[in-house]
């Protein structure tokens, strides 16, 4: 598509487009959305002003997204910092209930995700799959909330007279690289178990499928999920893995992909301030080994106390 | 009765006095926005049943002894179609489903039960009489968050039972006490669901109906016909579900001796057992302990829910350095219970649950007197009409009294002393119950020490009557078998082969 032959107005503020004919439907102009970063619960646009396009498999112009700086990112991890106190403390059945209020509104804007997916793709039945596996996989970690630390607690049979006992406490703050494939169930499936175990995590969304993410942040947004404790940014992989990777705020990296370059670059980064690094190498999103309280625990640390015993 | 006199001599140990121009205005809870027919049928099969006998009995709200509604009498015929209703439903559709699916069921019902929690609330109160403080804040939160944390096991339980094969255990009958009737029924079916059986439950006969508007939220919730029945009756329905032959599965929770019948009645067959019985919990208050937090937690123990509650602190163990203090406060904090109205959201004593608990209460208030013990009650007025009891606590009690050795079920607590901690666990060990205990102290060391030595399920320390979905609950000795509540709860429901 020619933007000059666009037969709407081209108003600055506009910066979504599609292609003529779902413009005008029924002579009326349709609003489209605009595209932009998550950051703290509210919805700015870059900083940098800069954009990339996104375009559909048939080369259709479809939006322009939000191109993030590195100072956006800055800006995300550190309301993610700042939203680690609520959140970290906020109980084990509270984070269960907002998972599930997630799934719900999800489930609710069903349709919209299926046109997004489409645009990205994906056939009718395809998306509806990846619209449902999504929701299913929200409602499977709710159901964590309450549950991994009576998993994999223990209590310590030590030899002297103490009560002694380990638990799980999150970590902190995570980034967050989310799979270049699978743009919702694939988003869905990293920020869940880093979302339920009670961290903050800023993620950086698909290049390649970035429209699923900025709806998903209205999706949180919308679903009692506190301000900074998930933040999306849409932008470039190359430019700012290193600035995610070596933030000294940050506590542990999840990345997800199969870039030898870029995975032994955030464990270069992880490196500089003990950071816990994971790499996921995850291609089958559907699978329900995608699912597992392991990659909760993956982002815990082990508190063991002990407690005399005596009179 | 004649005890009112007693509380007059013994006025001078009452150091505050309450009776002032400050005093709280009834709010009484409305009841215009419930629902409630003038008859309930059988919940079988996914729809109402009328009774093969056509008996129906009355449920009465005991706190004005007005009829609320008709309750049909299961037979032994009903309750076999409930149980073969509940097959068809685990062969045919239930256990064919995945956990995911099973789980979002439950979820769903879950919601429905948030969505309708004021309705469930004002009924609870007005069929069982119990403060709507409570039922609002307790009871029907916590129900629905049973059925919350047992949905999401569903799809979870190779991870409770690693390296286990599992499988439901078929069709579960259960049997529940008036005393919790909704956050019981939710107890007992969340998790049974959520390991894949289906179910038959009778409520008490003196609650029923929040289980029946339970079942009406199974329906709202699209719950497949047959995977869960609601019969209601007496003993002779939970007799008939025992018995049967069809069902795999025994859940029961109410008195030892009923407990002890089904144990036995069940013998040479392959049915499991999960028992929550009786208890007569031993609260231990240490001379360490934080006193004014410590008399909260010992009203709480024992006057929570008109002392209706398996694991009240029922017999209270001071250490006699600190005695006096506490029964003094302990008194004074009884002449401020407000003992009334179930439906005033100020009450915190509400109605005994029946005629016949209350005339059984009086008839251990006797006994408490003839025994020797000295009894002490609060001097507030009871309303006119329907079923109260005043709190009540005896001191000067010996371990060998009935009022200490046996389960009265209300709002009445027993005071012994103790000198050493050998002591203390001594007393509260000696009993034929093991459900519950509490200890009172600032030093952690000692808690864990007392702790460890109790025989009994569960433990408090520094709080007590806390209940939540992932904390395992349940008894010691003659207290019962089998623990409700957190990833124990389901091994009742699974067959390990």
């Amino acid at each position: 598509m020619n933007k000059k032959e666009q037969n709407y107005t081209d108003v600055s503020d506009t910066e979504t487009m599609i292609d003529d004919e779902t413009v005008v439907t029924e002579g009326r102009l349709k609003i489209l959305k605009t595209y932009k970063l998550y950051i703290d619960g509210k919805f700015p646009r870059t900083e940098s002003g800069r954009y990339f396009v996104f375009k559909s498999k048939d080369g259709k112009e479809i939006a322009n997204l939000c191109l993030a700086s590195r100072k956006d990112f800055r800006e995300a991890a550190t309301a993610a910092r700042g939203a680690v106190a609520k959140w970290s403390k906020s109980t084990a059945f509270n984070r269960g209930q907002i998972l599930y209020r997630i799934a719900e509104m999800l489930e609710g804007r069903r349709a919209q995700f299926i046109e997004e997916l489409e645009q990205q793709g994906f056939t009718r039945e395809e998306a509806d799959t990846e619209v449902s596996l999504s929701v299913d996989r929200l409602v499977h970690y709710a159901g964590w909330s309450d549950k991994y630390a009576q998993v994999f607690s223990s209590v310590n049979p030590v030899s002297s007279s103490h009560f002694n006992f380990s638990t799980y406490e999150p970590t902190g703050v995570v980034t967050v690289f989310a799979p270049e494939e699978s743009p919702l169930l694939g988003l869905v499936s990293v920020i869940a178990p880093v979302l339920v175990g009670g961290n903050t995590s800023v993620v950086l969304a698909s290049a390649k499928n970035p429209l699923c993410a900025i709806t998903f942040a209205e999706v949180l947004n919308s679903s009692d999920v506190p301000s900074g404790v998930v933040n999306i940014l849409t932008g470039y992989r190359k430019e700012l893995l290193g600035h995610m990777t070596t933030h000294m705020d940050v506590n542990a990296i999840f990345y997800a992909g199969e870039n030898d370059d870029e995975s032994k670059k955030v464990k270069e980064g992880a490196a500089l301030n003990v950071k816990r690094a994971r790499i996921w190498n995850e291609s089958n999103f559907e699978s329900s080994k995608a699912e597992s309280p392991y990659l909760i625990l993956d982002f815990q640390e082990v508190k063991t106390t002990w407690h005399p015993i005596g009179i | 009765m004649k005890m009112t006199k007693k509380v007059k001599s013994k006025k001078a140990s009452v150091k505050i006095k309450f009776d002032t121009e400050w005093s709280y205005a009834p709010s009484i809870e409305s009841t215009d926005h419930i629902n409630l027919k003038k008859s309930y049928d059988l919940f079988i099969d996914g729809k109402w049943v009328a009774p093969k006998s056509g008996k129906y009995f009355p449920t009465i709200n005991p706190a004005t002894e007005a009829k609320l509604a008709d309750i049909a009498e299961a037979g032994e015929k009903d309750v076999d179609l409930a149980v073969q209703a509940a097959r068809r439903a685990y062969d045919n559709v239930w256990s064919k489903l995945s956990g995911k699916e099973r789980g979002k069921y439950l979820f769903r019902i879950a919601r429905i039960m948030q969505e309708r929690a004021r309705e469930l609330v004002v009924i609870e109160t007005l069929d069982g009489g119990k403060p709507i403080r409570e039922s609002r804040t307790v009871d029907i939160p916590l129900a629905a968050n049973h059925f919350f944390y047992y949905a999401g096991w569903a799809d979870k339980l190779d991870y409770a039972f690693p390296t286990r094969n599992i499988r439901p255990v078929g069709v579960a009958g259960q049997i529940i006490p008036w005393n919790f009737p909704l956050l019981m029924a939710a107890w007992k079916i969340a998790p049974a669901l959520a390991a894949g059986n289906t179910v038959v439950l009778k409520p008490a006969e003196q609650t029923s109906l929040t289980a029946l508007k339970l079942a009406e939220i199974m329906q709202d919730a699209g719950l497949p016909p047959g995977v869960v029945n609601i019969v209601t009756g007496a003993g002779a329905t939970g007799a008939a579900i025992v018995n049967h032959p069809g069902v795999d599965k025994i859940a029961f929770t109410g008195s030892t001796d009923i407990g002890k019948l089904i144990q036995r009645s069940i013998v040479g067959t392959d049915k499991k057992l999960t028992l929550e019985l009786g208890g007569k919990s031993a609260h231990i208050i240490f001379e360490d302990a934080a006193i004014d937090q410590a008399v909260e937690g010992i009203i709480n123990g024992i006057f929570f829910n008109q002392g209706h509650v398996c694991c009240a602190g029922s017999r209270l163990l001071v250490q006699e350095s600190v005695a006096k203090i506490v029964i003094r406060k302990l008194k004074d904090r009884m002449e401020t219970l407000i003992v009334g109205d179930p439906l005033d959201k100020n009450t915190d004593v509400g109605a005994i649950n029946s005629k016949e608990q209350l005339a059984k209460i009086e008839d251990y208030l006797k006994l408490g007197v003839a025994e020797g013990a000295n009894l002490f009650q609060s001097s507030c007025k009871l309303p006119s009409k329907g079923y109260f009891a005043k709190p009540t606590l005896f001191t000067d009690v010996a371990q060998s009294h009935k009022i200490v050795q046996e389960e009265i079920f209300g709002p009445v607590l027993t005071i012994q002393t103790f000198r050493t901690v050998e002591e203390a666990i001594e007393k509260a060990n000696n009993s034929q119950y093991g459900l519950a205990g509490g200890i009172w102290t600032d030093k952690g060391s000692k808690i864990f020490s007392v702790s460890s030595q109790l025989r009994a399920g569960v433990v408090w320390a520094n709080t007590y009557n806390k209940f939540d979905p992932s904390s395992p609950f349940g008894g010691y000795k003659e207290s019962g078998m089998g623990r409700e509540g957190g990833m124990h709860g389901l091994s009742s429901y699974l067959q390990f082969d």
